[in-house]
């Protein structure tokens, strides 16, 4: 398998204190590989070490230890950064640039020509929802979320193999996110593989193909997100919601719980179902859902697997 | 080119120009030199204040501001970062020192003084070479050190350059210990009295070809070994 990201051993101290003598460890030896083509998620909580390991992937840091490469290529090759894109957590640009300007400027760093620049740059503003009429506004006169529009812009102006997102989702609101999600989705389906730090849990289950948690500067679990839901070596449990019926109208054995409209059973044996639900329609009642209960993501992000 | 302040500072010194004609009035005859004086001391003053607090800021803004992080997102070197932007600095400073220059020219055409209009501009351009060297020091400074320390030690390199040779004839006078600790200065930080020509200026002598294109070299290496050594600095440094 060709890996697009492949991370090995990366370690990163701060050297902290007026002397600098103090080390923190902000990443622990984490070795990872992402596969081209899907949307990587990178998760963990405030200070888990993911915006430095997406720092020293773009070489804004070195690490203490271990090797990184995009695309096959040594992290410390700058050639291949033009081949990939990236939008830092609440981006910052020349504030004397308008929107157009930083776009073709940025076009011009990554060697397209003058009527790619402004084509590309038209359709990525369209496309992350920045009005057109704000496209010739100087940057310092933007929002945090228009700005944050722009970071995700400019990430994408050389169509890039694989694009990363340190937190895409920071200063927008609703539909902004909605339209983000949307352009991730529309990513992955070109072929870009997308590389998204993110805590923004609901984010990561409506997006995310494989998944990396980081607890402390160490990776906790890794792998698919259906996979790593469904706690492996544990039984699926299956919660059937049942109206017209009442816990004493059921046959012992089974964990009830009541509710304004009926009850909901808890069975850890799909067999069982069919059986619950025969004994249910003696007593008058009506199945309303049979849903699957995984661990959720909260608790593997709060909790995760040993394994 | 959009940051005022190097207007604002353009403007300010074509005003001192005019207020030196207006000066010039005053000297009984010797508006011309007064005129040229004025001017090229403002011109090196004010280009030295862009120079310092321009320089400075051009790298550790990016930094500070976390412009940077999107750059060195692109095929861009660090190495290649510092020397566009030290470049495109020089640049901006022609540009300024032309302006001024030219400023000075017509005051001096105003005052009907033709000669010393033209004979003034190579000791324009040893001005705008003593400013390409305090935008390296500026440079290399802020490629390692804070904005303020970084424009306060450019300030000293600044007023300890135009003195270099009296530290020369201190450290002849001086004990062992003395003379190489000022020795070592002299050797170190750059000779900026090979740039000072006014007052020869405003008497009309041009500099001989041997000191304009000495001064010129000197300030080229000079340069380039500053910046040489930021981009090596540049090259290693974390960004938080």
């Amino acid at each position: 398998m060709n890996y697009i990201v492949e991370i090995e051993n990366l370690t990163k101290d701060y050297e902290v204190g007026f002397w600098k003598k103090k080390k923190v460890r902000a990443l622990d030896d984490l070795t990872l590989a992402v596969k081209p083509g899907q949307i990587f998620g990178f998760l963990g909580g405030n200070g888990a070490g993911k915006t430095t390991t997406i720092k020293i992937l773009m070489t804004l840091l070195f690490p203490t230890s271990g090797t990184a490469r995009i695309l096959g290529s040594d992290i410390s090759d700058v050639s291949m950064h033009r081949r990939i894109g990236y939008c830092p957590e609440n981006p910052y640009f020349y504030d004397y640039l308008t929107a157009t300007e930083l776009m073709k400027y940025f076009g011009e760093l990554l060697g397209l020509n003058s009527a790619d620049r402004s084509r590309r740059a038209s359709e990525l503003l369209t496309k992350v929802g920045l009005d057109e009429k704000d496209w010739n506004k100087q940057l310092r006169k933007y929002s945090k979320g228009m700005l944050q529009r722009v970071g995700l812009a400019q990430a994408l102006i050389n169509e890039p193999e694989i694009v990363f997102f340190d937190e895409p989702m920071s200063g927008l609101d609703p539909i902004g996110r909605r339209e983000i999600r949307e352009l991730i989705i529309e990513l992955r389906q070109k072929g870009t593989t997308v590389f998204m730090s993110t805590h923004i849990l609901s984010d990561v289950e409506a997006l995310c193909d494989e998944v990396a948690i980081l607890r402390g500067g160490k990776l906790t679990a890794t792998g698919r997100l259906d996979e790593l839901l469904t706690r492996q070596g544990e039984r699926q449990v299956y919660e059937v919601s049942l109206k017209n019926v009442s816990a004493d109208q059921l046959p012992n054995g089974y964990s009830v719980r009541s509710i304004a409209s009926g009850v909901i059973v808890e069975i850890d044996d799909e067999s069982q179902i069919d059986n619950l639900l025969i004994e249910a329609r003696k007593s008058g009642g009506h199945l309303i859902s049979v849903q699957p209960v995984r661990q959720s993501l909260e608790e593997l992000f709060v909790e995760p697997p040993t394994a | 080119m959009r940051d005022r302040v190097l207007y604002n500072l353009v403007l300010f010194v074509l005003i001192i120009i005019a207020c030196a004609i207006l000066l010039g009035d005053l000297t009984d005859g010797h508006e011309a030199r007064t005129i040229v004086n004025i001017g090229l001391n403002a011109m090196l003053m004010f280009g030295a204040f862009i120079a310092i607090f321009v320089g400075v800021a051009l790298v550790s803004k990016e930094i500070e501001k976390r412009t940077v992080f999107a750059i060195f997102a692109k095929p861009i070197g660090r190495g290649e970062f510092i020397v566009g932007k030290y470049l495109g600095l020089c640049l901006t400073l022609a540009v300024n020192v032309s302006v001024m220059g030219l400023g000075v020219s017509l005051a001096l055409i105003y005052v009907g003084n033709t000669g010393l209009a033209g004979t003034i501009w190579p000791s324009i351009l040893l001005i705008f070479f003593e400013l390409t060297i305090l935008t390296a020091v500026a440079t290399l400074f802020s490629s390692f050190s804070s904005p303020a320390l970084s424009a306060l030690l450019t300030f000293f390199v600044f007023v300890i350059g135009h003195f270099s040779t009296s530290l020369r004839d201190l450290a002849a006078l001086s004990s062992q210990s003395a003379r190489y600790f000022f020795e070592a200065i002299y050797f170190v930080l750059p000779n900026l009295s090979h740039f000072t020509f006014v007052t020869n200026a405003s008497h009309g002598d041009m500099p001989p070809a041997s000191m304009l294109g000495g001064a010129i070299l000197y300030a080229i290496v000079f340069d380039a070994i500053l910046i040489a050594a930021a981009m090596i600095i540049f090259s290693r440094r974390n960004f938080k």
